[in-house]
């Protein structure tokens, strides 16, 4: 083709430019048929795209500017369920991701969102644009769910709330914020905490650094390292909470540490950025699950909180969260706002529109809204419920006298079992039990009928494996 | 720096007050040039106000339009449990159904599944992937964006930190196509630059190359070693025919080029709110295509995690089942032709008005937009006196127009225009 031209030109000007023109007169004619114009030239016996170095230039052409990019590392969460649904073994059990399965270990539509989505389906809404900051009444509806609808903040309309990508995408939002305004603040994440916290901040260029949290030798908070770690950060450090149900630990403050923690915070002069994934999941309760929240808003602290509906709602895969910036003043929140639609303008224009409205049709509906209540009651009940089996079953079948208590005292979907790597890969090839290789099992994915299949497995990962 | 300020300012202040003034030195933020036009328009009070700004389809009535292919799509997928485990099988099937429709079902590509295809957060999702792609693998990489384009384009790629620079394209005077100074700076570009270019319907143009000019540039880009990245956001909208609207893409591909794509279904199927798009980059094998797509969907986990799948799960049920499919074929068949039509009835409006300027960009230019040739004054003017609401840079959605209007939008037109730029 023409870059083959260009290097037969070398040889012989005359015969190469002419075939050139002649081409170029082929093109002009505009002969219709795209496909007969590649044949002929497929034909021509001046190009030979496959054998001598003077075509260099046309092979060339035609290898990829990405060549050198190599296969991205399966995603550690992810890779779980791949591997799972890999296994043909019967009795497997996948403790991997965090998503509610029923006692049938069935993925759960709750009913309140079908409720929604039929109601949705009768109206026959337009699908035009939300704006970008999203869907109006959603935005009311989760800041007061966050909040409490009579809450200071609300009333004096300190809340700049915008509708994210669920978790993930506010939380990006809430990076890039970080990124744009504080150049060179850094982020505290607990130490362990979801592995795409990491991913979040480093892709938005925010430096961030880990603060003690887990203790292996308690299996519980280790809250002097933290208050340590906090004051030792630099002030104006953005500190990122787990608003409750602390993944993957489960390992919560209690609200006396909470109020230390917002103390040293204070103090310190740092940010509070809570990331509140299971609100309702945790105790059952929604308010209970945002105490911590209002804990620290009603000291009159500016805080971020970002939200996600995919576990409360099961709406895992309509993408449905906030970010929440709470200011000390209106006319702060109104320029946040506007600074957060311009950062999410050049990355998805403006959120989806399905997964608002099941939010605000359900919360914005009184029955509904009880009734969603009552669901969640019943998924966190179940949750408990083999959260208890299983230390029933732990205290029954290990015999050396390990306390397995920590197993009651987390909470919500995860447990940090304390296994190790080894010991968790052991769970996998041995036992078929799938989970994250930092002994993080999910509950959510766990039943009564399996606790003691479990249980023997974790006993003896344990204790036979190091 | 702001922070340093308020930090050695406010250490005489108590540890509380200290506390609250993190976004003392967040400034308002500019409002975006073109969904600030919708809000106008809401906020406008009068009933002959038209609001020709966004490029969202409506119907001769002005309303919003749900097709009727999406409406069966939607009664077929109802009641069906669309859970974490199905929704990465349907995404796989958007994105085998979306690389279809633009390149081909029987093109080589597709064939041999030498494309890193993943689902995007519809057009302004799918271009901000590969940004952020083009800016890990290629960071000293510069992309060229046609002037003018898009808007949202030049937000894109400074946001993923991506040096951009732009390319001739609209002559205004001819109101069309400058393609000696487009071929130009093709040439003198450096070689192996990326450029972004709308293979139909150019936005906000409405002017596109012939067939020749695109063999012509796609010829150049070889010259070059250029990289070309297509943002298709409007197949079928163009001419009416899917295909015929990716025929650019198509020379493109004849020639050997290892393209990017972004493609949207906001507008050829109304799903506007649902933000369903897909992204393409095609490879030499399949080995490549792995590896690329695992690192966009990396930079995408670390963005969103994963795409909502309501709307997914429509465009894929639409584009899989043959029947619902034919009847979208003819459904933007049917918006295209409405489109075209108010072009010629706004054009004969005018002439029947009298008014001495040329027009005859308005049914040559091509797709949704129509670039008017208004200046920001007359722009202003427009909405001010006639309630009539477009872009500063002049350019109209001729969606927004109907049977209804037409007249009054005309009317309007000429009169703020009779008297040449200066009145």
């Amino acid at each position: 083709m023409a870059s083959s031209m260009l290097s037969l030109a070398s040889a012989s000007p005359s015969a190469s430019l002419s075939m050139h023109d002649t081409l170029k007169g082929k093109v002009r004619l505009g002969s219709g048929n795209l496909t007969a114009w590649f044949h002929k030239e497929k034909s021509n016996p001046f190009i030979n795209t496959k054998s001598s170095g003077r075509i260099s230039m046309a092979v060339a052409v035609n290898v990829s500017r990405f060549e050198g990019i190599t296969m991205a590392p399966p995603d550690p969460i992810l890779g779980v369920s791949e591997a799972f649904k890999a296994d043909n073994d019967e009795k497997k059990l996948n403790l991997g991701v965090g998503a509610y399965r029923t006692e049938e270990l069935q993925p759960y539509v709750l009913n309140v969102v079908k409720k929604a989505e039929n109601l949705m389906l009768e109206r026959g809404e337009y699908k035009e644009y939300l704006p970008i900051e999203g869907l109006a009444a959603f935005n009311k509806v989760t800041a007061e769910l966050l909040l409490g609808a009579d809450n200071t903040v609300i009333k004096q309309q300190r809340v700049a709330t915008v509708q994210g990508l669920s978790g993930t995408g506010s939380l990006r939002l809430a990076a890039a914020l970080i990124e744009r305004y504080f150049p060179g603040a850094k982020v505290l994440i607990s130490s362990p905490t979801w592995g795409n916290h990491k991913n979040i901040f480093n892709d938005a260029r925010v430096p961030w650094s880990e603060y003690r949290y887990y203790d292996p030798k308690t299996v519980g908070l280790d809250f002097e390292g933290m208050i340590a770690d906090l004051k030792a950060a630099p002030e104006g450090s953005f500190i990122l909470l787990h608003g409750c149900a602390h993944n993957p630990t489960g390992i919560d403050p209690t609200p006396e540490q909470w109020e230390k923690i917002a103390d040293v915070i204070q103090e310190k002069n740092h940010i509070p950025f809570f990331d509140v994934a299971y609100q309702g999941f945790a105790s059952g309760s929604l308010d209970a699950d945002a105490a911590s929240v209002r804990l620290f808003a009603a000291r009159g602290m500016e805080l971020l909180v970002a939200q996600s509906y995919s576990k409360n709602l099961g709406l895992y895969a309509e993408r449905i969260g906030a970010i929440n910036v709470i200011c000390s003043s209106v006319d702060a929140a109104a320029r946040v706002k506007s600074q957060l639609k311009r950062l999410a303008r050049p990355m998805y224009s403006n959120p989806p529109v399905h997964g608002a409205r099941i939010v605000a049709n359900v919360v914005g509906d009184p029955t509904l809204f009880d009734e969603w209540k009552a669901e969640m009651d019943m998924m966190a009940g179940r949750i408990k419920g083999v959260r208890q089996k299983l230390f029933d079953s732990l205290s029954a079948k290990d015999k050396s006298g390990k306390d397995w208590s920590f197993i009651l005292k987390q909470i919500g979907m995860f447990s940090f079992t304390g296994l190790n790597k080894a010991q968790s890969e052991n769970m996998t090839n041995k036992w078929h039990v799938y989970m994250t290789k930092d002994g993080r099992i999910s509950l959510a994915g766990l039943n009564l009928a399996k606790c003691e299949y479990l249980a023997d497995a974790i006993v003896d990962s344990y204790h036979n494996v190091s | 720096m702001w922070r340093h300020q308020l930090m050695t300012t406010s250490r005489c202040f108590s540890t509380s007050i200290r506390a609250l003034h993190w976004w003392d030195h967040v400034c308002p933020a500019p409002k975006d040039p073109i969904t600030s036009v919708t809000e106008a328009f809401l906020a406008d009070t009068s009933p002959v106000k038209i609001n020709l700004g966004v490029g969202a389809y409506r119907d001769d009535e002005g309303k919003p339009v749900i097709l009727q292919c999406l409406r069966d799509a939607e009664a077929k997928i109802a009641g069906c449990d669309f859970l974490e485990s199905i929704s990465s099988a349907v995404s796989s099937k958007l994105v085998e159904e979306s690389v279809k429709l633009v390149y081909g079902k029987d093109s080589d590509v597709i064939k041999e599944g030498r494309y890193a295809g993943v689902q995007a957060l519809s057009g302004t999702g799918a271009c901000r992937l590969f940004a952020e792609f083009q800016k890990r693998f290629h960071p000293e990489s510069q992309i060229y964006l046609p002037n003018p384009t898009w808007s949202n384009h030049h937000n894109i790629w400074r946001d993923a930190q991506v040096q951009q620079n732009t390319f001739s394209y609209y002559h205004p005077d001819l109101k069309g196509l400058n393609f000696t100074a487009l071929m130009d700076d093709v040439k003198n570009a450096p070689d192996g630059s990326f450029f972004l270019l709308h293979p139909c319907a150019h936005n906000p143009t409405g002017v596109d190359p012939t067939e020749e000019q695109w063999r012509e540039i796609s010829h150049q880009f070889k010259v070059k070693n250029h990289f070309p990245f297509f943002d298709m956001a409007y197949q079928g909208f163009a001419s009416g025919d899917l295909d015929r609207d990716a025929l650019s893409i198509r020379i493109f591909l004849e020639d050997g080029h290892l393209l990017g794509c972004a493609q949207s279904f906001a507008k050829n199927m109304g799903l506007y709110g649902h933000r369903v798009g897909c992204l393409s980059v095609l490879c030499n094998d399949m080995k490549q295509a792995v590896a690329i797509k695992s690192q966009l969907q990396k930079i995408a986990r670390a963005m969103y995690s994963s795409p909502p799948v309501h709307g997914t799960s429509l465009v894929s049920t639409v584009l899989s089942d043959p029947d619902i499919k034919a009847l979208w074929v003819k459904e933007v068949k049917g918006m295209a032709n409405r489109i075209q039509t108010m072009r010629t009835n706004l054009q004969e409006s005018l002439w029947q008005l009298g008014s001495s300027l040329n027009w005859q960009h308005i049914t040559n230019q091509v797709g949704m937009f129509c670039f008017s040739g208004l200046t920001p004054k007359q722009v202003d003017w427009l909405a001010r006196e006639f309630h009539i609401y477009m872009t500063h840079d002049g350019r109209m959605s001729m969606a927004g127009v109907t049977t209804g209007n037409v007249n009054y939008l005309a009317n309007a037109i000429n009169e703020v225009t009779k008297y040449g730029e200066n009145a």
